[in-house]
């Protein structure tokens, strides 16, 4: 049983936030964050890419299909991309992929973009904090459950 | 189905802390695949490696996970504990239960921990089920070099590269080597002559077997990749052959007309037909076409008359030669900013107001007034010189935020050699700080102001104007609070340090990023000081920034020892984290193309055995390709995909969320 379901049972929601994250600058920040023994809230689990610039925003409407009540995607900033410009095309991917989302009717405030370097592990505690806050308000993403569940079944 | 091993590591207490180990083994073992289960004290220790060495023969394992610290820190142990057990190292995976799970997580209950510690376990689970075993890839390495610009940089790169036992192609803009190095009168600290320093180098380069000399040549292209560069070279028409000239110069002696010097800084005029300076590498003059009469109105030719080997070509053409090369070291130097950009200190207004550059030259035995300090409006010697710093340094206004960094130096020096020369003489320095970081740079800069009096007044330069044949300078001096104007016979602008004219051409040319100011960037500012992002290219001297003359050696002989470290052997691995392209999918709309940061992809024809065209698709060079993966998520028609991070696996670790 996932701990989702776990929280969903016992009332207490507890939402889980997938983070899409560049191998260079993101990656080693919140490994800083563990090196420095930093606390944050646990709702967040990292897939690791090469670069930002490799994330497809299906990869986003899959993990809220798979259960996700809030996706963030962070990379180098800009400028500090280890492959020169990835992140450049993905802040331009993302310009243009907000808008569909917000189309398909997912709250904005679920989906998150940001820019977190390998020094800065205490912008990366503050920002999945603040993330799982927020969506603890929201409450769980349900819109999607049901693709799943169809395809499955 | 897979036959999957997994190992958790309690890191001694480090994971075990907060995560139970032992419990998310268990649950990894109820996983499809899962053949082998445990958790160990330590996995990174010699017994732990061999535990799971043992593991990989003893249950056929195909495939390793190693839950534990960060990839950063062990995924290469790992990897090669699995090559040693014969398991493919990319069948070997991590994931991050220490830095991303108990180190942030202080839930002694261990509840916390462990719930992510099973989610981050199952998820890399499935993405290793996917990971296909991929191999390193092997590529040829051409070991000759090329070194662009024939600086102090340039000439000591190529020196070391030649002397590693490598060919090396200088090639050099202007008709002699040498650099601005060659301009300079004597160098701080020590106060050594600098042509006195640097020409026998220049030779060293001449004499060199190893080193090709292409001077008076341009680089125009920079194809291919680390290993296998193919450069472009335009060598300029001499209009005098190279094989035919003995350098007797009876040609420079004769020729009637006359052009400002480029090297004099038009302190003074050349010949139409010169060489730079007399010290010139190589000894062969060049034909300033655009001056020369010959060229212009078909009159004169006394050159070509005097000559005695006949080597005088009038009908000589540009060529351009194709050179094969493994490495490049760019050593393309720097230039002086224009001072016609400094109309408050008159400069191109009033004659005796001259650069720090041009000073090196009347200061310089070699130069226009054979070293005595005499001013260019009337050739007197000057009593009081005012010398101004950071002049466009410093001064986001006119675009240059950084420090030049050898302007303190260099005025320093100024003053010692102008009061040497002229015992009665009175220097002035307006400065804003001295930076004097160097070794023995502030006992110089202290003597200048101790041992030969020179006046230095902290405050910046409101004015300069001209009167009774005097240049009056208006300043502040901050430290005593007052107005100060003092009556020179001629002021010394010390000018920014800015990066080469057309610098960001070239670096598109070969692919090379460059800051704001054009100045080239390298790798990492700290680890990575002389590589760029392309590999195989290396940088060296100030194409980087300012540097002086000990620093630009320096980086010269970092970027050579990398060049010998790369030619080492004739082959060079690397990661197989590369794009591939499904070729039967491509409808080559070249988005990936456009998309590749390192223009690793081309487009590649089909053509059958009759030689027609049957179709075509993006093809990616794995060579060049960094694995950034961009291209993966430009292709519309997923015709691409990223060995070590494929779709299918980045999907699995979602599913498994």
């Amino acid at each position: 049983m996932s701990e989702h379901a776990q929280y969903e049972q016992t009332g207490a929601f507890e939402p889980k936030i997938m983070a899409f994250v560049c191998n260079w600058c993101t990656y080693a920040g919140a490994d800083l964050a563990g090196t420095s023994r930093l606390e944050y809230r646990p709702n967040v689990r990292i897939i690791k890419l090469p670069c930002t610039g490799r994330i497809d925003p299906l990869f986003i409407i899959k993990a809220f299909e798979n259960g996700a009540d809030g996706v963030l995607v962070s990379g180098c900033h800009p400028g500090d991309c280890h492959y020169t410009t990835g992140n450049y095309h993905a802040r331009r991917r993302w310009i243009a992929f907000k808008s569909l989302m917000e189309f398909t009717g997912i709250d904005m405030r679920r989906l998150h973009f940001s820019w977190v370097s390998a020094s800065e592990a205490i912008k990366w505690v503050d920002l999945i904090n603040g993330i799982t806050e927020e969506v603890k308000i929201l409450g769980p993403f349900v819109e999607y459950k049901g693709l799943k569940g169809e395809e499955n079944g | 189905m897979a036959r999957i091993g997994v190992f958790v590591c309690q890191c001694g207490n480090n994971i075990e802390g907060t995560v139970d180990t032992k419990k998310v083994a268990e649950e990894a073992q109820k996983l499809p695949g899962v053949v082998y289960s445990r958790n160990y004290k330590f996995m990174c220790s010699s017994p732990g490696q061999e535990m799971l060495k043992e593991a990989i023969k003893k249950h056929r394992l195909d495939g390793v996970l190693v839950s534990a610290c960060s990839p950063h820190m062990h995924e290469k142990t790992f990897r090669k504990a699995s090559d040693a057990a014969g398991l493919n190292p990319f069948r070997c995976e991590m994931a991050n239960i220490r830095e991303q799970c108990s180190w942030v997580h202080h839930d002694r209950t261990k509840k916390t921990g462990t719930v992510k510690g099973n989610d981050l376990t199952r998820m890399a689970i499935e993405r290793l089920k996917r990971n296909r075993p991929l191999k390193k890839i092997n590529i040829p390495v051409t070991r000759r070099a090329l070194v662009i610009g024939g600086g102090i940089a340039g000439i000591q790169a190529a020196l070391d590269i030649a002397e590693g036992g490598r060919e090396v192609i200088l090639v050099e803009r202007e008709p002699s080597i040498g650099g601005n190095m060659a301009r300079l009168s004597e160098t701080f600290p020590t106060m050594d002559c600098s042509q006195c320093i640097l020409t026998p180098k220049m030779v060293e380069v001449e004499l060199n077997e190893k080193i090709k000399l292409y001077a008076y040549s341009e680089v125009e292209k920079v194809d291919g990749y680390i290993g296998n560069f193919t450069v472009r070279i335009r060598r300029k028409a001499k209009y005098v052959d190279e094989d035919l000239c003995t350098g007797c110069g009876e040609c420079i002696e004769k020729c009637p007309f006359k052009a400002g010097s480029e090297f004099e800084l038009g302190l003074t005029s050349r010949k139409v037909i010169y060489t730079p300076f007399p010290q010139s590498v190589p000894n062969i003059p060049v034909i300033d076409a655009p001056n020369c009469p010959k060229f212009q109105k078909d009159k004169c030719g006394a050159c070509a008359v005097v000559c005695g080997p006949k080597a005088i070509d009038f009908k000589q053409k540009d060529t351009v030669v194709e050179e094969k090369v493994g490495a490049v070291v760019v050593a393309t130097g720097y230039q002086m900013m224009p001072n016609e950009r400094f109309g408050e200190y008159g400069y191109g207004r009033f004659k005796d107001v001259i650069s720090g550059m041009q000073f090196e030259r009347l200061a310089s035995s070699s130069g226009p007034t054979g070293g005595e300090i005499r001013r260019p409006s009337d050739g007197k010697v000057p009593e009081t010189v005012v010398f101004i710093q950071c002049v466009g340094s410093r001064d986001e206004a006119k675009g240059v935020s950084y420090c030049s960094k050898v302007c303190c130096m260099y005025t320093a020096k100024h003053t010692m050699l102008f009061r040497h020369k002229v015992k009665s003489g009175q220097a002035y320095v307006f400065y804003m700080d001295i930076r004097a970081g160097g070794k023995r740079y502030e006992e110089f800069v202290r003597k200048a102001i101790e041992k030969d009096g020179a006046m230095y007044l902290r405050g910046r330069v409101s004015r300069v104007y001209e009167k009774d044949g005097k240049v009056v300078v208006c300043g502040a001096d901050t430290l005593s609070n007052s107005q100060v104007e003092i009556e020179a016979d001629m002021v010394v602008l010390a000018t920014a340090v800015v990066s080469r004219k057309g610098s960001d051409g070239l670096a598109r040319t070969i692919g090379i990023g460059s800051d704001r100011h054009g100045f080239y960037n390298e790798y990492h500012p700290k680890l990575k000081p002389v590589e760029t992002v392309n590999a195989g290219i290396y940088l060296a001297g100030a194409c980087m920034g300012p540097m002086d003359i000990p620093e630009s050696v320096n980086m010269g002989s970092a970027a050579a020892g990398k060049v010998l470290g790369l030619f080492s052997s004739e082959e060079m691995a690397r990661e197989p984290i590369v794009a591939n392209v499904n070729e039967r999918v491509c409808n080559a709309c070249w988005d990936c193309v456009v998309a590749c940061p390192y223009s690793a992809i081309e487009r590649f024809t089909v053509k059958n055995g009759q030689g027609d065209v049957m179709g075509m698709h993006a093809k990616v060079n794995e060579g060049v390709c960094q694995g950034c993966g961009v291209c993966v998520a430009a292709c519309r028609s997923k015709a691409i995909d990223l060995a070590g991070y494929t779709d299918e696996q980045v999907f699995a670790a979602i599913n498994a969320f």
